[in-house]
């Protein structure tokens, strides 16, 4: 018993479980419903959904950014890309008025799969660049994506010439606030991806060669694994997950906004992936913890908004997690309690 | 020469846990003298220093300076008390001038602002002692190796120092470089300076020093005139008799390798400068080719050139006949070439990961990403050779960084032999390990070679190469200087060939 | 022997900054009526004084081989607490102003403590710290917060005049005070050198018995309390605090300090580029503003693009020559690069 609590508490998932199953607890003590789903127009609707839909695009996004924290790397022009990639979506589906067999309809200026497509290779083009600059020219990681973090929202603004483009076109809501069999749609990208990223990480050697390149890339290389070729692609992933977390949102708010979309979103992903247990140092990483730590961050918004503290407030306590997170897995730290402990326990 | 020295350590001990780095040692330092620290890898020479320098604290024994006990407790105490030290690496910021490398720190001041004036004046007098004369405005990074590290001396130099120690300052240095610093320690030797100096290179020990003292294991050996001390004899003090003779006693004649008409890989005056002089090689399949030589004399160089980690400037690899470019690992490996580093820790193992996925690593690299081995089978491949080499460990889940030495290193081994190699380089593969384990790995080495395995074994413990190799290449200095049969060979041969003309 | 090539290597940059900069303006003064005057040349400095102040804030944090994530937001504060105490507490703005600098200046040390002593990333630290700072402008309040004292409005309007028509505001004198002092301090003074050799090779500043720990918490400190001036000197311009104020401030610094030369893996730079590179952000700015036809998130692009070709320029001088042939013929080594440039 004693021995499986112990190795309960040794699993990376322990602590950021913990930490969500408090928050909820927080929640339900402002809000006795926060459990409560119900079922209204055949779909499901609740607290716990809502948060779920809401942390859809932060969990993509931080998914593909947990790759490249484990090669030793940061991606910080994900909020830019999703600019980016929603207002290529917007602006090619946009909806014009025409009047179908005698009732109004918006139909689509382009056809939806090929604006999806378009809009997904945008977001497949930033990331070749930050690669190209990584992997290519040896910048390093930080510098490489902070070039597109500043021009990728000008660039957003060129492509809505400036504008908030809002769209029309019915069937696109669908995939940020449509259901199926009752569950939000967004969910089921978030596990599609999740799918293709641990069948790709657990069934081929995808998952050791990052692993093995962020903890030693000098041994890999020695080991003769490509390390550059390996950085290149898992930062062109990471803003492939930026574009579809950027179909979601546009989808979500019906527009594209290039100047406020996917703002501090870097922050929240990087945030999610140290929450989830993989350390910022590179190395190990843990995909599912990271979708538990998009959730914590979530589920912390929803609490300080049932808290009715105004939501901007929010960054405060975001600040403070930052920081303790940090502390906790800094070696400094770890140093400290062992020489309190070796001291505490005597010679041992 | 003054009979007085100005330094003095005496029965210098000190122990990690689990080594004695320091065993009595001894050390005196005379004014005007240059004097060489010589001994194999683990000889206790690095401790010694830090122990001078501040670093560590000897466990007991004391240093005498000018006849005072003195306890240095840092690098900056040290120097204080006249003791300055330029460390093998330069340590300098490149990105400042010349002038600021020697001041910074201690600049002068004039009011509140840095007195740059008096700085280059006194910088410019500074290196000019030293022979040096550049321009002092520029910065550190513009100037060769050499210079850099004139700078340091220099640096080193303007605290009033009494004793310096130079810990292998001429590493990275070419012949001309090393002249010029040899000027400079000449012009130091006549200011009465007392200059400690750590190296490997033996040509270089007898051009400079006056007075050697060689250590081995951590105990003291002797101090001896330079002029008085043939290379022969110090390099056998250096080395000593093997203890445990029997253990190595030499190779039986059932491992006598069928000798191939064709090398597996022939090399032709391969070389990069700064790392090795042009050599050639040729390694055959079921041999073992011994890389003989001092620490330092070009083993692990020629070994990076040939898995393609290092460039190679000149020269022609052939595998099998036909030539290959190597250019990277990768290529390397895709030809059948293994590679187990010298530096087990930040080159071979990746410390997180299991023992299951190190021993994969290479062949799965070889396969790419989409071939995967299923779990079960790298399972069964890792719980193979845990068996088969011995590697002692609960499970193959255990992270490799956990482990032994040994058994570290057998797990690289298997890595390696995973791929199924066609030549195999083991560089220092039993540095760090104990007897036994050192054993069990030279065993596994030569039964890998009887199955038609091609090996270049590189070891610092000469009985170590005489024991495994079918030939062996003797280098010295960065040069092979010859080759000989590894069975007709015993150490004296050896040395006496790396010893060269002189002796 | 690559000595004329080493040279250029520490000057080149800003050399190129400095003809970007004529270029720029130039071009400017031949394509627009007016353009050509000293007071728009005056102009910015007087519209990016707070840039300034902050870029070099950001110079010294970027010598040391850091990066301070945190300046937009501590500008932020900086006039959200300096508009509430002046409105709503009535506070004079002698008393205001010293309690922000040294607010801003502890809000610095603060995360350069943590980086010193937990061994924490410059860049997480100062993202918490963003983050911090931002949340905390929020708590004060949500809306913006109008500044109508008349000490305030008095100095936000002095112009000292230079000749018949040239002048400069009370911010931009500042904003130049602050760079001689930046500069002399970078050159002449035992914190400015330290800061170079950290940035040079912290471990080699350490074995020379340098303070690193000391000062790489200080250089964070200089940034806090440069953010903090910064933040009184938007206050001066926009005459009100707000949360939204100095929104990617960061990015315009850094991006100010490597188009002005600064390296930043750190060691290599000039205080004095820093100020070359926020003119030539203003002078894009303002032949935007002149064309007319333009829109304005053509600075974004165009700052980022400086800043990609100036980031590849210091790659190139690094190490001599890219290799984009890597996807096929995998990895180069480092030292193989540095044996190129031999």
């Amino acid at each position: 018993m004693k021995a499986t609590l112990l190795k309960l508490t040794r699993s990376h998932l322990f602590w950021p479980c913990v930490t969500l199953v408090l928050l909820c607890l927080v929640n339900v003590h402002f809000n006795p419903g926060f459990f409560n789903i119900e079922i209204k127009d055949g779909h499901l609707y609740g607290s716990v959904i809502d948060i779920l839909n809401r942390a859809a695009p932060l969990m993509l996004i931080a998914m593909g950014m947990t790759l490249v924290i484990a090669t030793r790397g940061i991606d910080i022009s994900v909020g830019a890309t999703v600019a980016i990639a929603g207002a290529v979506a917007a602006s090619l589906i946009g909806g014009s008025l025409v009047i179908k067999e005698g009732v109004q309809t918006y139909v689509s200026n382009t056809p939806m799969p090929l604006a999806f497509a378009a809009a997904l290779f945008v977001a497949l083009l930033c990331g070749l660049w930050n690669g190209l600059l990584v992997a290519g020219a040896g910048m390093q990681p930080i510098v490489a994506t902070l070039i597109l973090m500043v021009a990728g929202r000008g660039v957003a603004q060129l492509i809505t010439e400036g504008q908030i483009v809002t769209v029309y076109y019915e069937p696109f809501f669908f995939i940020g606030n449509g259901f199926i069999f009752g569950i939000p749609v967004s969910l089921y990208i978030v596990a599609a991806v999740l799918g293709v990223l641990l069948l790709l990480t657990q069934r081929t050697a995808l998952g050791l060669f990052i692993e093995s390149v962020g903890i030693n890339p000098v041994a890999s290389r020695f080991s003769g694994i490509s390390a550059r070729a390996l950085v290149f692609w898992v930062y062109a992933f990471c803003s492939v997950t930026a574009g579809i977390a950027a179909l979601i949102i546009t989808s979500n708010v019906k527009s594209a906004d290039a100047n406020n979309a996917g703002l501090l979103l870097e922050l929240d992903a990087i945030l999610a992936v140290a929450l989830g247990g993989t350390s910022l140092a590179g190395g190990r990483f843990y995909l599912i913890g990271t979708l538990v730590g998009a959730l914590i961050i979530q589920t912390l918004t929803y609490a300080i908004y049932s808290l009715g503290v105004p939501p901007e407030i929010n960054m405060v306590v975001k600040a403070i997690v930052v920081f303790g997170v940090c502390i906790i897995q800094s070696p400094a730290l770890r140093d400290l309690l062992l020489k309190h402990a070796l001291r505490s326990g005597g010679p041992a | 020469m003054a009979a007085e020295p100005v330094l003095v350590m005496q029965d210098i001990c000190k122990s990690f846990p689990g080594v004695t780095a320091l065993k009595d040692a001894q050390l005196r330092l005379f004014p005007g003298e240059v004097h060489a620290v010589m001994g194999q890898n683990g000889a206790g020479k690095s401790t010694l220093i830090k122990v001078l320098t501040g670093v560590e604290t000897p466990d007991s024994g004391e240093i005498l300076l000018n006849g005072r006990a003195i306890q240095p407790e840092s690098v900056d105490a040290a120097q204080k008390l006249g003791i300055s030290t330029v460390f093998q690496e330069v340590n300098l910021c490149p990105n400042l001038s010349v002038a600021e490398n020697i001041f910074i720190g201690r600049f002068p001041m004039r009011g509140l602002a840095i007195d740059w004036k008096t700085i280059e004046r006194e910088a410019q007098a500074a290196l000019a002692a030293l022979n040096i004369h550049v321009d002092v405005t520029r910065t550190l990074s513009e100037f060769p190796v050499a210079i850099q590290q004139m700078v340091a001396i220099a640096r080193a130099l303007s605290t009033e120092a009494q004793v310096l120690i130079l810990d292998e300052p001429t590493s990275s240095l070419d012949e001309d470089e090393v002249e010029r610093l040899f000027d400079a320690l000449r012009e130091l030797k006549r200011k009465n300076i007392a200059i400690l100096f750590v190296t490997h290179f033996l040509d270089q020990t007898y051009a400079i020093s006056d007075r050697i003292t060689v250590l081995r294991n951590g105990e003291f050996v002797g101090e001896y005139p330079a002029s008085e001390l043939s290379r022969l004899e110090l390099i056998n003090a250096m080395v000593g008799r093997e203890i445990d003779e029997a253990g190595y006693a030499a190779q039986d004649g059932e491992s006598t390798s069928p000798h191939a008409e064709r090398p597996f890989v022939s090399v032709q005056g391969l070389g990069a400068s700064g790392r090795i002089h042009p050599i050639d090689l040729d390694i055959y399949r079921g041999q073992v080719l011994g890389l003989g030589g001092l620490l330092g004399s070009g083993r692990t160089e020629t070994a990076r050139l040939l898995f393609g980690i290092d460039r190679a400037e000149s020269g022609t690899i052939a595998i099998d006949g036909a030539p290959v470019r190597l250019n990277s690992p990768r290529k390397a490996v895709r030809q059948g070439i293994a590679f187990c580093p010298e530096d087990r820790k930040t080159e071979g193992i990746v410390a997180d990961l299991s023992i299951r996925e190190n021993i994969i690593l290479a062949l799965q690299a070889r396969r790419g990403i989409f071939r995967y081995l299923p779990r079960r089978v790298q399972s069964a491949m890792a719980d193979q050779f845990i068996k088969q080499l011995g590697i002692r460990t609960p499970d193959a889940e255990k992270p490799i960084g956990q482990l032994s030495g040994g058994n570290q290193q057998k797990a690289l081994l298997a890595r390696w032999l995973a791929t199924e190699p066609k030549m195999l380089i083991l560089d220092e593969p039993t540095r760090g390990i104990d007897i036994a384990a050192k054993l069990e790995i030279m065993d596994l080495v030569k039964a890998q070679c009887r199955k038609g395995l091609a090996i270049l074994f590189i070891s610092s413990e000469m009985s170590e190469v005489l024991r495994v190799s079918d030939r062996i290449a003797v280098l010295r200095d960065r040069r092979k200087v010859g080759e000989i049969d590894g069975k007709a060979a015993d150490e004296q041969s050896v040395f006496r060939m790396i010893a060269g003309a002189e002796a | 022997m690559n000595l004329a090539g080493t040279i250029n290597t520490r000057t080149l940059p800003l050399l190129v900054t400095s003809a970007l900069f004529a270029l720029l303006f130039g071009f400017g003064s031949v394509s627009y009526d007016n353009f050509f005057s000293v007071q728009v040349f005056l102009n910015l400095l007087i519209d990016n004084a707070f840039v300034t102040v902050v870029a070099i804030g950001m110079t010294f944090v970027i010598l040391t081989g850091g990066i301070d994530l945190s300046v937009g937001s501590i500008v932020a504060l900086t006039t959200m607490v300096t508009a509430a105490l002046v409105e709503q507490h009535h506070w004079s703005i002698w008393a205001v102003v010293p309690l922000v600098l040294t607010m801003g200046a502890l809000f610095g040390l603060l995360m350069g403590s943590l980086i010193h002593y937990f061994r924490m990333q410059p860049f997480i630290v100062t993202l918490g710290g963003m983050f911090l700072a931002r949340g905390l402008c929020y708590v004060i309040s949500i809306d913006s917060i109008a500044i109508t004292d008349p000490t305030y409005a008095a100095v936000s309007e002095y112009r000292i005049a230079f000749g018949e028509e040239a002048f400069l505001s009370v911010s931009a004198i500042i904003a130049l005070l602050t760079l001689a002092l930046a500069i002399f301090l970078a050159q002449y003074t035992r914190f400015g050198r330290t800061v170079y050799a950290i940035g040079g090779n912290e471990r080699s500043a350490l074995l020379m018995g340098l303070p690193v720990g000391r000062t790489k918490m200080l250089v964070y400190t200089l940034s806090g309390f440069c953010s903090a001036l910064g933040g009184v000197l938007v206050t001066f311009y926009m005459l009100s605090g707000y949360g939204l104020h100095a929104l990617g401030l960061e990015m315009d610094a850094i991006a100010a300090a490597v188009i002005g030369g600064t390296l930043l893996t750190g060691g290599v730079g000039y205080v004095a580029g820093s100020l070359v590179g926020v003119m030539i952000l203003g002078v894009i700015q303002s032949l935007i503003a002149f064309d007319g036809s333009l829109s304005s998130w053509w600075t974004r692009i165009a700052i980022g693009v400086l800043l990609c070709s100036f980031c590849l320029m210091q790659r190139l001088l690094e190490r001599g020559g890219t290799n984009l042939g890597f996807l096929f013929s995998y990895w180069k080594k480092p030292e193989e690069q540095a044996d190129a440039v031999k």
